[in-house]
């Protein structure tokens, strides 16, 4: 039910978009559509490019139920020493069905000591959220996570 | 206004890895939201955070509305002399904050 009325709505701002040139551009852009698996992928290229992800070393660290979407705590770590030749470079963090898939970018270096973050995020849905790592030899890792999500943040009314 | 939370270990030994946990206050409005009116209420976030040890930057960050009201940031590093830690966030509305910690090495 839920599903069909969102699809509906971004075919219809798809179709606004694509008639309209101009004054209907900004409130499509503003509208709180959903985030898609596809701009998942799509956000995940433009920080990998081309490279494959492979799967492990990372380790993200979500409760996989909650009950407020509004501040969810969130550690991602990654097992790989962190020695001048041998460091985690970056941290980067997606999520599946927020307005935008971006979360946080975070950029360590070899004095880091250990390649461990740990922030507190917004989830508009039950999603999936991917944790990507970035080594020092440019090779990437990434472990993913469910949360169900039972208050959904970003989206709702200010009152 | 200090909106800035910070707390850094006050003293450390030559080589340990130190945990660094950062807050600062913030509304993070998402600019996804509107009001019962319908007209949305426009983005103010903080969008970027940079510790600096020293001067040299150690860790930086780009924060997306995805990062939850109030952005609090832990992470890690060595301690290797002593001296003081510059953490500044920066964002939307020419939003920009500075603080610091010093650090003392033994």
């Amino acid at each position: 039910m839920r599903k069909s009325k969102h699809t509906s709505r971004r075919q219809f701002l798809g179709l606004a978009g694509g008639a309209a040139v101009l004054g209907a551009v900004p409130i499509v852009t503003v509208r709180p559509v959903e985030a898609t698996p596809a701009m998942l992928a799509t956000a995940m290229r433009n920080i990998v490019g081309e490279a494959p992800v492979r799967i492990g070393k990372v380790k993200l660290d979500v409760p996989p139920l909650v009950e407020n979407g509004n501040t969810v705590p969130m550690t991602v770590s990654v097992s790989n020493p962190m020695t001048p030749d041998d460091y985690v470079k970056s941290i980067h963090v997606f999520n599946e069905k927020n307005p935008q898939p971006n979360v946080g970018n975070f950029y360590l270096g070899p004095h880091a000591g250990r390649a461990q973050i740990s922030t507190r995020i917004r989830l508009a849905d039950s999603q999936k959220i991917v944790a990507v790592a970035r080594l020092s030899d440019d090779s990437f890792w990434s472990a993913t996570a469910d949360v169900v999500v039972t208050l959904a943040a970003c989206t709702e009314e200010v009152i | 206004m200090a909106s800035a939370l910070i707390n850094v270990p006050k003293k450390a030994r030559r080589g340990e890895i130190i945990e660094i946990k950062t807050l600062m206050s913030h509304i993070m409005e998402t600019g996804y939201r509107h009001t019962a009116a319908g007209e949305v209420v426009p983005r103010d976030i903080i969008t970027s955070f940079v510790c600096r040890y020293n001067g040299v930057e150690i860790f930086r960050a780009d924060l997306f509305p995805a990062i939850a009201a109030n952005p609090f940031i832990t992470f890690f590093t060595v301690a290797t002399e002593s001296g003081k830690f510059d953490f500044e966030w920066t964002g939307d509305k020419r939003f920009t904050e500075t603080a610091s910690a010093s650090i003392s090495v033994e």
